[in-house]
């Protein structure tokens, strides 16, 4: 529904950009010939640019938030994030005990549902980012799936290093942003 | 004498300065062709917007390529035309081996104006050729880089690049632009504005169309639209994640890297959205597919060794075998357009520098010197790769010659600058 709506926003968008571009293309450009008495070159045919229009997404998006008992410092579940080593997906042990408590919840919470955005640092291609991301929420997905977790519950997207926590080219920006973030409905 | 001449050039391709991006150019080629572009007789009657003379334009284009450097050309009393006598004895005495004269006409009924100009070779003491175009003011640009195109492919036998487009995203705040400007960064235009990350443009053959992947639905999704016309249009967004795209060279359908059936796999889609069917079956992560010039090779990036590393499989699928075997980490490939070498980013020493490799010989050349390359382009003449790079905590692009000689620094003001794309020759 929040994808359709997006789309919805999306075309609308569109539309407004179309209306308001000139739709009428400068004439097709640049003539080519010889000069008159010159010794006249292969067509080098004059074709100008084309001008670019564009969409804009920028307009305000509305913000959905609302208290949570995930949110409770107190309560394990209020931790959402693995870290990982550099081009590493598997999940350390420290981070088990949090994961078990969230396949808990969840299986508690049988309607509610879960999305695993997976990170890396900024380091290397960003496209192999994007599927390393995507490798390491898989791996989340995959432990609380075997804890119990039913797979519709569940969605692992990456968002490679896009979206990182911590904007810095040093080793403990890094270390931040290689992550695994399990979210909640209203915190994405 | 070396660091003077870079300094010159520096100035002069300043003259683009007005446009969002700036280049800067260091170091120089082996051999330039000194080349005198005389002012072009009644062009100042006929600028760009920003004031340039034609003859600036196609100088700052040859000298930018690296291949040529641009003489002074005193104010001469007559102005030469192309079809004054040439006074061959007195340009070779300027140490020119090349020259263009020309002129600009005004006074047409229709408003436009007509331009023509003649190539020489001042040592074979001949013209080389020249041609005549009519414009209009708001084609200043456009007919001087058709000149520079004319004029470069006379006397290297290669196409110039002169007219083409890149595409890149500009990163300000927490906006993201894509763009797409005139080679030598002028004339910028957005394509799209959003609030979350634009990665990967890439061109269709024929230049008409951009494929690229955007996160405003909150993970990564394959678009295709036309440079022309404002909609975008979903090629892939299966579950998961949905990147990579790379155009079959006769357009028909796009390489991606879906996350649909577990980890990161390659796919070929039209680029209507349909007919998605896979190519890889691993277990790990296959992604980055770019094609070979003629279609034959898919290259890309897999972890099937163990780390990440380049492999090249038949288009459909088939016969994948492993291309680097250097290093720890070789990801992003891409094939120059002859198909004979292969620009890849790979990690050295803690750092992720761009490499490139001869695909016949197995010889590879370092071709920049930061920590934080990424993303290769070639140029469509195969002469410069496009690169984006991190100087001063801020991202820039750079274009370096692909003998690693001369190089360029694309940089936006406020911003920082990322995911090249270098755009097709444009007939």
């Amino acid at each position: 529904m929040r994808a359709l709506w997006t789309l919805v926003i999306a075309s609308a968008l569109a539309a407004c950009a179309t209306t308001e571009t000139p739709q009428t293309q400068p004439p097709a450009g640049v003539e080519d010939r010889a000069p008159g008495t010159a010794p006249s070159g292969p067509g080098t045919q004059g074709v100008p640019p084309k001008p670019v229009t564009g969409v804009d997404l920028t307009g305000g998006r509305p913000a959905t938030s609302q208290a949570d008992p995930l949110r409770d410092p107190a309560s394990i579940l209020s931790q959402r994030s693995v870290y990982y080593d550099f081009d590493k997906y598997d999940i350390k042990d420290d981070y088990k005990p949090m994961i078990e408590a969230h396949a808990r919840y969840l299986r508690e919470n049988g309607r509610i549902k879960m999305l695993i955005q997976g990170n890396t640092d900024e380091r290397g291609s960003r496209e192999y980012n994007i599927a390393l991301g995507q490798r390491r929420a898989e791996g989340v997905k995959r432990m609380l799936m075997l804890l119990g977790t039913r797979e519709e519950q569940l969605e692992a997207v990456s968002l490679g290093e896009e979206k990182p926590k911590e904007v810095g080219h040093t080793e403990e920006a890094w270390a931040r942003n290689r992550r695994s973030d399990m979210l909640y409905p209203g915190e994405y | 004498m070396r660091i003077l001449l870079a300094a010159v050039l520096g100035l002069v391709a300043a003259f683009s300065a007005h446009a969002q991006l700036s280049i800067e150019i260091t170091g120089t080629g082996a051999q330039r062709i000194p080349i005198a572009v005389a002012p072009l007789a009644g062009e100042a009657a006929l600028l760009d917007a920003s004031g340039a003379t034609l003859s600036a334009i196609v100088r700052a284009d040859l000298e930018r390529s690296g291949l040529f450097r641009g003489l002074e050309v005193p104010r001469l009393v007559p102005q030469p035309t192309e079809s004054s006598r040439v006074n061959y004895a007195e340009w070779r005495s300027r140490l020119a081996d090349a020259l263009v004269l020309g002129s600009v006409a005004g006074g047409r009924s229709d408003g436009r104006f007509e331009v023509r100009f003649r190539l020489y070779d001042v040592v074979k003491q001949s013209a080389i050729g020249g041609v005549a175009y009519t414009l209009s003011r708001d084609q200043v640009r456009a007919t001087a880089h058709r000149i520079a195109d004319y004029v470069y492919e006379k006397l290297t036998g290669e196409k110039g690049v002169f007219s083409t487009r890149i595409a890149y995203v500009v990163k300000r705040g927490e906006r993201f632009e894509l763009q797409v400007a005139d080679a030598d960064g002028a004339n910028e235009q957005a394509m799209l504005v959003s609030n979350e990350p634009i990665i990967s443009p890439a061109w269709s053959p024929d230049g008409r169309r951009i494929a690229y992947v955007s996160f405003q639905n909150k993970k990564p999704i394959v678009y295709v639209q036309d440079i022309e016309v404002p909609k975008q249009l979903i090629v892939a967004n299966f579950k998961g994640s949905n990147s990579a795209p790379a155009w079959s060279p006769d357009g028909s359908s796009l390489a991606v890297a879906l996350t649909r059936d577990g980890t990161s796999q390659i796919y070929l889609i039209n680029p209507d959205g349909s007919n998605p069917r896979r190519l890889t079956r691993t277990a790990g992560i296959d992604t980055e597919p770019a094609f070979s010039p003629d279609g034959r090779w898919i290259y890309f990036t897999s972890d099937r060794g163990g780390s990440p590393q380049i492999y090249r499989m038949s288009a459909t699928g088939a016969d994948a075998q492993r291309i680097t075997f250097e290093g720890g980490y070789n990801v992003s490939p891409r094939v120059s357009p002859d198909g004979n070498s292969l620009a890849y980013v790979t990690r050295n020493s803690g750092k992720f520098q761009v490499a490139l490799l001869d695909l016949g010989t197995r010889q590879m050349q370092m071709l920049s010197d930061s920590d934080l390359d990424e993303s290769p382009s070639f140029a469509p003449n195969g002469r410069q790769i496009l690169l984006a790079t991190i100087v001063g905590g801020r991202g820039v692009l750079t274009a370096v010659s692909a003998d690693g000689r001369v190089k360029q620094r694309l940089t936006v003001s406020a911003g920082d600058v990322r995911e090249p794309a270098w755009g097709p020759l444009i007939p």
